[in-house]
């Protein structure tokens, strides 16, 4: 999943990467924030097509932690929590992160089991394969193993 | 993996002397074409997990090892709280107690096969499988607090099943300790509408046919004969372990530091057995394995309902519930002397041999039964504790096949539906709300059961007693 380009020249995109038992989500942006909205991303792309989803419904989370890597963990937990009980699925994401908190909104639709065909529920973001930093050509990188 | 690193001490055992902050030595099971197969980080979380403090004797892992989060999937390690040692959520994993049961129904393959399609849409119907789907039945706090404290005798107490299950459940179906204050207000509402759900990924219920009998008189003891059915279920303590996983894994890896350990891999978060947090993470996961106890009970109950509509006489009475995502409180002898451990076994299965004391009556000249699940085109296996003493990597064997390649390989190589018409080919009926869940699952994601089970067997881990095959598969 591909977003335009910003004027830093570095394209938005979410992507799975390999792991033998359970699945690897990476976002990649201009900015740590993009990333974490990319990685997000790329968690729903493990469950099921994001172009699938309408983005009627918004919810709201706010989360902390010492370091970046510990900021990606949560910010993926906290919406994994927040599919688990309000059985819906997400496709869209806005992040802004300022001395450590992350305010996110996220925006999705109620699962419909007939029509988003969810292949694999999320269990947790692990601290497996865990890098939130910059590339040397200036782009945010976050990614972990999630738990399916 | 790079073989060249290891000591092959037998054709199935290979040993890792301790390097690099290694306390003890890794020992890793499984002949040589299955150990060139696996990853070669499954080597290096083996070695991290034997640098932890308190651990005992060497770190295993079995021959169906692969690539996991902190411990590798197919980890077992053993601590002791005298020495410092460790109790990790990491070595626990996210879906505590995660098991297998399996049910005897009493009837032959040619029975099923009259009623194969019915059955199977009405197993699906009846079993909630999938993301979104909702169990039966809804908690609230205090019905809640009384599953958490007594697993699956508490599911028994409200009608799912009968005490009589009990009996043929680890802990008797209750693991005591459990302390449902430790279990977060988050965990709790993860689970309220998911008891009795089997969940997604490689969890299952299967309708299996004992295809081949290798052991008679321990078959015979166990009530398995040959054109036997059988139905497996393998799933675990859903939202709510996922949850004590997440909660207690963050927890940890913070405190760390405070407790003087040095994690050589975050996701092996861990505390001192003798210490508030180690103390309060295994009350709340023993609640999470009387969960998935509870889980199952209501699972085997939902099953028993439609067997009953097609079959009024088939009682399927339950052979054994095993669980291969814990960690234990258990006595073994370790350089001749008995020890009091606290052994992690994930994705790995406890395997008590004829005699031990912790074995139900029905087993006690036996040894426990062993499951090794397969995948959904491919053979599962029954395999029964090992006839010495003392066990193996501390009474542990496989739990299932590993798989072989990744969910996103396997997405790129099958179709689900294709999958789904070829196993129909063969005469296995597949159900899945997911198409795309069923090709990531595809039997050739998977490694050979075969040559796990008998890796296990010729290491010593467990005894080849029965070979099951899947005749209908309930996916999520």
């Amino acid at each position: 999943m591909t977003r335009s380009a910003d004027a830093s020249g570095i394209t938005p995109h979410a992507e799975l990467f390999a792991h033998s038992a359970d699945v690897g989500v990476r976002g990649v942006g201009p900015t740590l924030a993009s990333a974490m909205e990319q990685a997000a991303l790329a968690m729903t792309m493990a469950v099921t097509d994001p172009a699938g989803i309408v983005p009627q419904q918004q919810i709201e989370i706010a989360c902390a932690a010492p370091n970046d890597a510990f900021l990606l963990v949560e910010w993926l937990n906290a919406l994994i929590y927040e599919m688990a009980v309000r059985r819906m699925v997400f496709a869209r994401f806005e992040v802004a992160i300022a001395d450590g908190e992350l305010h996110g909104r996220a925006w999705g639709e109620p699962i419909d089991r007939a029509r988003h065909r969810p292949a694999a529920e999320l269990k947790g973001a692990t601290m497996t394969a865990l890098t939130v930093g910059r590339r040397p050509d200036g782009a945010w990188v976050a990614q972990c193993i999630v738990d399916v | 993996m790079d073989l060249s690193r290891l000591h092959r001490v037998s054709d199935t055992e290979w040993r890792l002397q301790p390097q690099d902050g290694m306390r003890v030595p890794a020992v890793l099971f499984g002949d040589q074409a299955l150990l060139a197969e696996m990853d070669d980080k499954v080597l290096e979380q083996i070695g991290n997990v034997a640098c932890l403090p308190g651990i005992v004797d060497a770190a295993y892992t079995m021959p169906d090892a692969h690539w996991g989060y902190g411990f590798p999937i197919g980890g077992v390690a053993a601590f002791d709280p005298e020495q410092g040692g460790v109790v990790s959520a990491g070595g626990v994993g996210f879906d505590i107690s995660c098991g297998v049961r399996t049910l005897l129904t009493g009837l032959k393959r040619a029975d099923i096969e009259t009623c194969k399609e019915s059955l199977a849409d009405s197993l699906f119907r009846t079993i909630p499988a999938g993301l979104g789907s909702t169990g039966p039945i809804v908690l609230d706090q205090m019905e809640m607090n009384r599953m958490l404290e007594s697993g699956a005798r508490w599911a028994v107490g409200q009608g799912y099943g009968q005490p009589h299950d009990l009996e043929r459940i680890e802990e008797g179906g209750c693991m005591p300790g459990a302390v449902p204050d430790a279990v977060s207000a988050r965990a709790r509402a993860r689970q309220r509408e998911e008891m009795g759900t089997l969940g997604s990924g490689n969890h299952y219920l299967e309708v299996q046919e004992v295809a081949e009998i290798i052991d008679a008189p321990i078959a015979q003891a166990f009530g398995l004969a040959l054109g036997d059915v059988v139905v497996s279920i393998h799933c675990g303590s859903r939202g709510l372990g996922h949850q004590i996983g997440t909660d207690y894994l963050r927890e940890m890896a913070l405190a760390a530091p405070a407790h003087g350990i040095v994690l050589p891999d975050l996701e092996l978060a861990c505390a001192p057995i003798r210490s508030e947090l180690g103390q309060r993470y295994l009350g709340a996961m023993r609640a999470g394995i009387n969960c998935a106890l509870a889980n199952r009970q209501i699972l085997t109950h939902l099953t028993r309902r439609v067997f009953g509509h097609f079959f009024p006489h088939a009682a399927l009475g339950l052979l054994f519930d095993v669980s291969h995502n814990t960690c234990k409180e258990e006595d073994h002898v370790v350089g001749g002397k008995p020890r009091r451990l606290f052994v992690h076994r994930k994705g790995a299965t406890r395997a008590f041999g004829a005699g031990h004391p912790s074995l139900p009556a029905a087993f006690a000249a036996t040894g426990q039964p062993v499951f090794i699940g397969g995948s959904m085109g491919t053979s599962s296996a029954i395999m029964v504790g090992p006839a010495q003493r003392p066990e193996h990597a501390f009474a542990s064997s496989c739990h299932g096949a590993g798989r072989r390649l990744s969910r996103h390989q396997a997405l790129k190589q099958w179709y689900g539906r294709a999958v789904v018409d070829e196993l129909r080919g063969r005469g296995i009926l597949i159900k899945s709300p997911s198409m795309r869940g069923v090709a990531e699952e595809a039997p050739g994601a998977y490694k050979d059961s075969t040559a796990v089970v008998a890796a296990a067997h010729l290491a010593g881990l467990s005894r080849r007693i029965a070979t099951l095959q899947p005749i209908i598969c309930i996916k999520g």
